[in-house]
């Protein structure tokens, strides 16, 4: 009889053991997408759709210049103080009013590349962030940016699978996954 | 397969994504995979260079059997047997 309780106690250490081990190497990709360039954007969803096709779970964690991807051109909110006003003047408001790292020449370079795009038949970043939706793309906000930037919930993007959180979460996420990315 | 067994191969299912670079080629055998049953054949129409590369990995990853393909003049025919 002790022998028995013995034998199932450690088969409930080896099974809490697999457990970890298969939730150490998920097929899901991280990536922290911090650059708020349309070019570095555009490579972090092309990589996301991808690995959506592939029935791996994406999960994007936002931070700094990439929450300005994320604004509604149509939202606003009120209520801001002198300094979140000023940035959120001085930052792109939207995926469609972002600027190239490379070639900008005051906005020319975005114009011709959204030309480019449309001619290759490459798909839009509006596009591209609506079939993220479709495919249960996962895209967390870093909270501590929203604070520093001065945006507020209300002024972002409807997506479905939209989440405000730490970098904890991020690490964890990541820690998770079988690929984790840097943009 | 050979150039002649596809020729003659009976497609349950094409999808054209010529229209669309890439990841679209990718996205939508994705979303058409769902239409064909297991055993049966789908192509995908694609004028995407790197969709050719592309669908045999991701038929590898999804288990499905990658067939061969087709040229055609200003597009490539891609075949696959789900699995």
């Amino acid at each position: 009889m002790e022998d028995n309780q013995e034998l199932q106690q450690q088969i409930d250490i080896l099974k809490k053991k697999i457990s970890k081990l298969e939730n150490s190497r998920k097929d899901q990709l991280s990536i922290a997408v911090v650059s708020g360039d349309m070019d570095k954007i555009l490579a972090a969803m092309v990589i996301s759709l991808a690995a959506a096709a592939m029935d791996t779970q994406v999960k994007l964690f936002f931070s700094f210049w990439s929450l300005s991807a994320l604004r509604d051109k149509k939202k606003s909110a009120p209520g801001k103080d002198f300094i979140s006003k000023m940035f959120g003047i001085m930052l792109p408001k939207g995926k469609d009013k972002l600027s190239l790292s490379n070639m900008n020449m005051a906005g020319m370079g975005p114009m011709m590349i959204k030309y480019l795009m449309k001619k290759q038949n490459v798909m839009s970043l509006g596009e591209m962030f609506k079939s993220a939706g479709e495919l249960g793309i996962e895209i967390a906000i870093c909270e501590m940016s929203m604070g520093l930037m001065g945006f507020k919930k209300e002024e972002m993007i409807d997506y479905p699978k939209l989440r405000y959180c730490g970098a904890t979460t991020f690490v964890a996420d990541a820690g998770q996954s079988s690929i984790q990315l840097f943009i | 397969m050979t150039t002649e067994e596809l020729k003659g191969i009976t497609t349950n299912l094409i999808v054209d994504a010529r229209g669309t670079a890439c990841p679209g080629p990718l996205l939508a055998a994705k979303k058409a995979i769902g239409d064909v049953e297991s055993g049966e054949i789908m192509e995908i129409l694609s004028a995407d260079e790197g969709t050719k590369v592309d669908i045999p990995r991701w038929c590898e990853k999804m288990e499905h059997e990658f067939l061969g393909t087709l040229e055609e003049d200003s597009y490539t025919r891609l075949f696959l047997r789900k699995a």
